[in-house]
């Protein structure tokens, strides 16, 4: 049975994640080797989740790090010991 | 992010607990990205969030004998760090995020992807321009806070189902619909307005037309 679109785009994240079984990802594959849309959205999605992954899209206030174990230096005294 | 090794973490667990305190410092330095940019996601906040890392930095060293190592450390961490936030969210009388939980999950809503007809993949070097960052912050920090939680464990800081599930207090099947739901919203919003940053000619990043 030949699965539509509207089936693949449900299943696109669990996909991108290998975590459809192995029929359902093969309906998929067979479906994406034809359907330029699905194919378009699969591979738009995929792009977006691995540029939000960078780490220069979401960086930490900088000296943050400094700030954060200054306060526990200083309210813990974690060297006194 | 690196994943924090759980034979370390229990290593450096055992040892600041028998003294050696100065180990919290390398204890907690893995967790810190993922502790900020959880509390920035649920109080929308720079230096509210800055305060509530610290003070879960805190709270973790003061119930430090209290982990059991039936979770990971990080899981632990984050669910401090998630009861903090929401501890200063009901303070200050925001009922936004139990009223958001409660409505949202139960509509079925359209997570109808944006329709292309082709993708020319944007490449990472492309965020060193400063647009496209901001570009994703602002989608991202437009998604309802139930969704951008989970994008932020799961799609940012790289946690797996079951640990996001953990640190957020939901079951691992509603981490992935929310994850699913998520990342449609962000690919509808996105993709049409992404197209720009992909090269569009050949050569600029080695990229074929």
């Amino acid at each position: 049975m030949r699965i539509d679109c509207k089936h693949v785009w449900d299943h696109i994240s669990a996909y991108i994640d290998g975590e459809v079984d192995a029929v359902l990802r093969a309906e998929i594959d067979r479906h994406l080797e034809t359907c330029e849309i699905c194919s378009a959205v699969l591979d738009s999605t995929r792009n977006l989740v691995v540029l939000v992954a960078d780490d220069r899209v979401f960086e930490l206030p900088s000296g943050f790090s400094e700030r954060l174990h200054a306060r526990l230096e200083k309210d813990l005294e974690l060297t006194g010991s | 992010m690196t994943a924090s090794d759980p034979e370390f973490d229990a290593e450096c667990i055992r040892r600041i607990l028998a003294g050696e305190r100065h180990l919290f410092h390398d204890l907690i330095r893995p967790c810190e990205r993922a502790i900020y940019f959880l509390l920035l996601s649920l109080l929308r906040n720079e230096a509210e969030a800055e305060d509530a890392a610290q003070e879960t930095a805190i709270k973790v060293y003061l119930n430090l004998q209290n982990f059991r190592g039936d979770s990971q450390f990080r899981t632990w961490v984050l669910s401090i760090a998630r009861n903090e936030g929401l501890g200063r969210l009901r303070k200050a009388g925001s009922r936004r995020e139990d009223s958001l939980e409660a409505e949202i999950d139960e509509q079925s809503g359209d997570y109808t992807p944006a329709i292309l007809t082709s993708w020319r993949e944007v490449p990472s070097e492309a965020l060193e321009r400063k647009e496209l960052g901001a570009l994703l912050r602002s989608a991202i920090e437009g998604l309802p806070a139930i969704y951008r939680n989970v994008v932020l464990l799961r799609d940012i800081e790289e946690m797996d189902v079951r640990a996001t599930a953990a640190a957020l207090a939901i079951t691992e099947g509603t981490v992935k619909v929310r994850l699913h739901r998520a990342r449609a919203l962000l690919q509808r919003d996105l993709a049409p307005r992404l197209k720009g940053f992909a090269p569009s000619r050949k050569g600029l990043f080695g990229w074929g037309a």
